[in-house]
């Protein structure tokens, strides 16, 4: 079973504030890429990456690991930051996302960097390929468990639902899906663009076993990932509620930052382009502000 | 430049007869895939509702764990299949070719070909000769549409022998790769002895005046039109290109000077079909006249198969008159 102490909780917000400014240099590095996204998933790639999963960074191949898909490919960066922490990879090499010859692509390609279980980016294909790895697993008796990240803009998809309707009727219960469900998507908030909830009675409808979290929330996420195994009959997924661009003030909520580095975007709140990376990094939100753990 | 091979291909002794035995190529894919399924148990057939008109009925009999429903699906179907493929299965996905690789081209471009997967992607109904179901199911821009990607092989198997041993071959290599197939009987001309091996495009008849260079089950028509041509004093050599990609540019070459005039014949659009490939790979090659038969610019309707391809200028008349027009311009 899945449990979780208050002392590594504790380890791993202060984690999650380190991985938040390795991110805002390397995106500001890049020059390109998305800022909210990775920003608002920082937490749960590192529930997954220094908690959850079994998986061992000098054996990215290990036959017995548990598999990440990422469906949303845009917000590698913050897998790519994740992994380098992990150990799958030396960090400076970070400071290469995008650039020619790079293993670290705009979006991630399986072959291109050991530990990534699939290309990504073109929204939607994530989940569905998710399903083919833990339908093989299941056929071959094998225990590991399939985590699927994906945004919530990508569940205008029509695939996802093709998906969800395959992993509910064969009852892929070795498998969890986890949404960053921020609200925003490149052309505005996901309710105004195309609206998608009741999510839950969607997932619901479509034989998921359903729940909701704050995705900034360690030990939460732990606890639904843990229910989620606990869960034999369905699939399991996890709506894990997140403020977009968390932690960087200038970008809280403001679904402009969805595509644009700190640098390359100007709003009514932010600071001038050239002072943005050291503006987030002094005024990032670490384990005060609003994601103030309960420990301190 | 390489010399054409002058020996003709082994077929069988009913090839010219008018009672040649006719079996659709489809059974040759569900022969096929059972006997490689046989060999190899990493194989996985994913199909969309269409087991029995896919020929997918004996797989799910003889391997029922290894046989996936996915319903009318054909987006998740090549999605799965990656994430199946990424497991270390060899998928074979099938539908009609109007849904896959049509309507999911853009899951196979990158579950199968980016990530270079071992998926094999089936596309029954290819063609006119659908026959009555009319344009929408009668699919002619899969050729086009798979030979542009990277990574891909796109084979379409001339009869129901040859499409079993596509079968087998592809299940073999490494890659995704793309077979077509018919749903209307058509001779069975080849013969265990016919060479067959992807990327090699085989000359089933020499000759010298013109080549007529085919794929699929048109390749019958070819010959037929070589024996109508013969009977006008033309030597027509015909060869079977049952692999688009990747095009056995050097055969094709040879060929070519040998005859120095060309008949591309495909049921397909001939514009980023067979004859687009041929055309694309003599221009830089050996640069030869050519004429195309197959479609041109349009859809299918309804109608007999043998109504359909006479319809659209496909059988062996037409061929003729085309060789026979490419050659004045020698």
């Amino acid at each position: 079973m899945l449990t979780i102490h208050d002392k590594k909780v504790q380890e791993l917000e202060e984690r999650s504030t380190e991985i938040r400014r390795d991110l805002i240099k390397m995106l500001t590095n890049a020059g390109s890429g998305h800022s909210a996204g990775p920003l608002d998933l920082t937490e749960i790639f590192v529930s997954l990456y220094f908690h959850v999963m079994n998986h061992k960074p000098k054996q990215p191949k290990w036959k017995h690991r548990d598999r990440l898909y990422l469906s949303c490919g845009h917000v590698c960066p913050i897998q790519y930051t994740v992994m380098a922490h992990a150990g799958y990879f030396p960090k400076k090499e970070l400071m290469t996302l995008r650039k020619l010859g790079s293993r670290l692509q705009g979006h991630p390609e399986y072959g291109a960097l050991p530990g990534l279980e699939n290309t990504s980016g073109p929204l939607g294909n994530g989940s569905s390929q998710a399903c083919g790895s833990a339908y093989s697993l299941r056929m071959d008796g094998s225990r590991s468990h399939v985590y699927c990240v994906m945004s919530d803009g990508e569940l205008q998809e029509g695939i996802t639902w093709e998906s969800a309707m395959f992993a509910g009727k064969y009852r892929l219960n070795n498998m969890t899906w986890i949404i960053d469900r921020n609200n925003i998507q490149i052309d505005g908030n996901t309710e105004d663009i195309m609206p998608e909830e009741p999510l839950r009675d969607k997932f619901e409808a479509f034989n998921f076993h359903v729940m909701e979290v704050d995705g900034h929330n360690i030990r939460d996420l732990v606890d639904a990932i843990g229910q989620g195994h606990a869960v034999t009959e369905k699939p399991t997924v996890i709506i894990a509620h997140t403020i977009p661009g968390k932690g960087v003030p200038f970008m809280e909520y403001d679904f402009r930052w969805h595509g644009a580095p700190p640098g390359k975007l100007e709003t009514e709140t932010s600071p001038k382009k050239d002072k943005q990376m050291q503006v987030a990094l002094n005024e990032l939100r670490t384990l005060g502000g609003k994601i103030e753990s309960e420990h301190e | 430049m390489a010399k054409a091979k002058t020996i003709s291909a082994h077929l069988s002794p009913a090839t010219y007869r008018e009672n040649i035995k006719k079996v659709p190529t489809r059974n040759g894919y569900g022969d096929g895939v059972v006997e490689a399924g046989e060999k190899n148990e990493k194989i996985v057939v994913l199909c969309c509702d269409l087991t029995e008109s896919t020929r997918n009925k004996k797989f799910k009999e003889t391997f029922p764990d290894r046989f996936i429903q996915m319903g009318i699906a054909e987006q998740s179907l090549a999605g799965i299949a990656g994430g199946l493929a990424l497991e270390g299965k060899i998928p074979f996905i099938s539908s009609y070719a109007a849904f896959s690789p049509g309507r999911n081209w853009e899951q196979i471009r990158l579950v199968a070909c980016i990530q270079n997967q071992n998926i094999k992607i089936i596309g029954a109904h290819a063609g006119v000769s659908v026959g009555p179901d009319g344009a929408t199911h009668q699919m002619l821009e899969d050729i086009a549409i798979t030979r542009v990607l990277p990574n891909m092989t796109v084979l379409a198997p001339s009869d129901y022998l040859e499409t079993k041993r596509a079968v087998l071959a592809a299940a073999e290599l490494k890659g995704p790769v793309y077979i077509r197939f018919a749903r209307s009987a058509s001779p069975t001309f080849t013969t265990a002895k016919t060479p067959f091996k992807i990327g090699r495009a085989e000359i089933l008849k020499d000759g010298s005046d013109v080549a007529i260079i085919g794929c699929g089950p048109l390749v019958h028509e070819a010959l037929m039109a070589a024996k109508l041509l013969k009977e006008k004093g033309v030597d027509a050599m015909v060869v079977n290109s049952h692999t688009i990609k990747p095009l056995d540019h050097k055969t094709i070459a040879a060929v070519a000077k040998k005859c120095g005039a060309v008949v591309t014949v495909e049921e397909a659009q001939c514009t980023g079909g067979l004859g687009g490939a041929v055309a694309e790979s003599l221009a830089k090659n050996q640069p030869t006249p050519m004429r195309f038969i197959g479609v041109h610019d349009q859809f299918g309707t309804s109608g007999t198969p043998d109504e359909l391809i006479k319809e659209f200028e496909l059988d062996r008349t037409a061929i003729a008159k085309a060789a026979l027009e490419v050659i004045e311009l020698k």
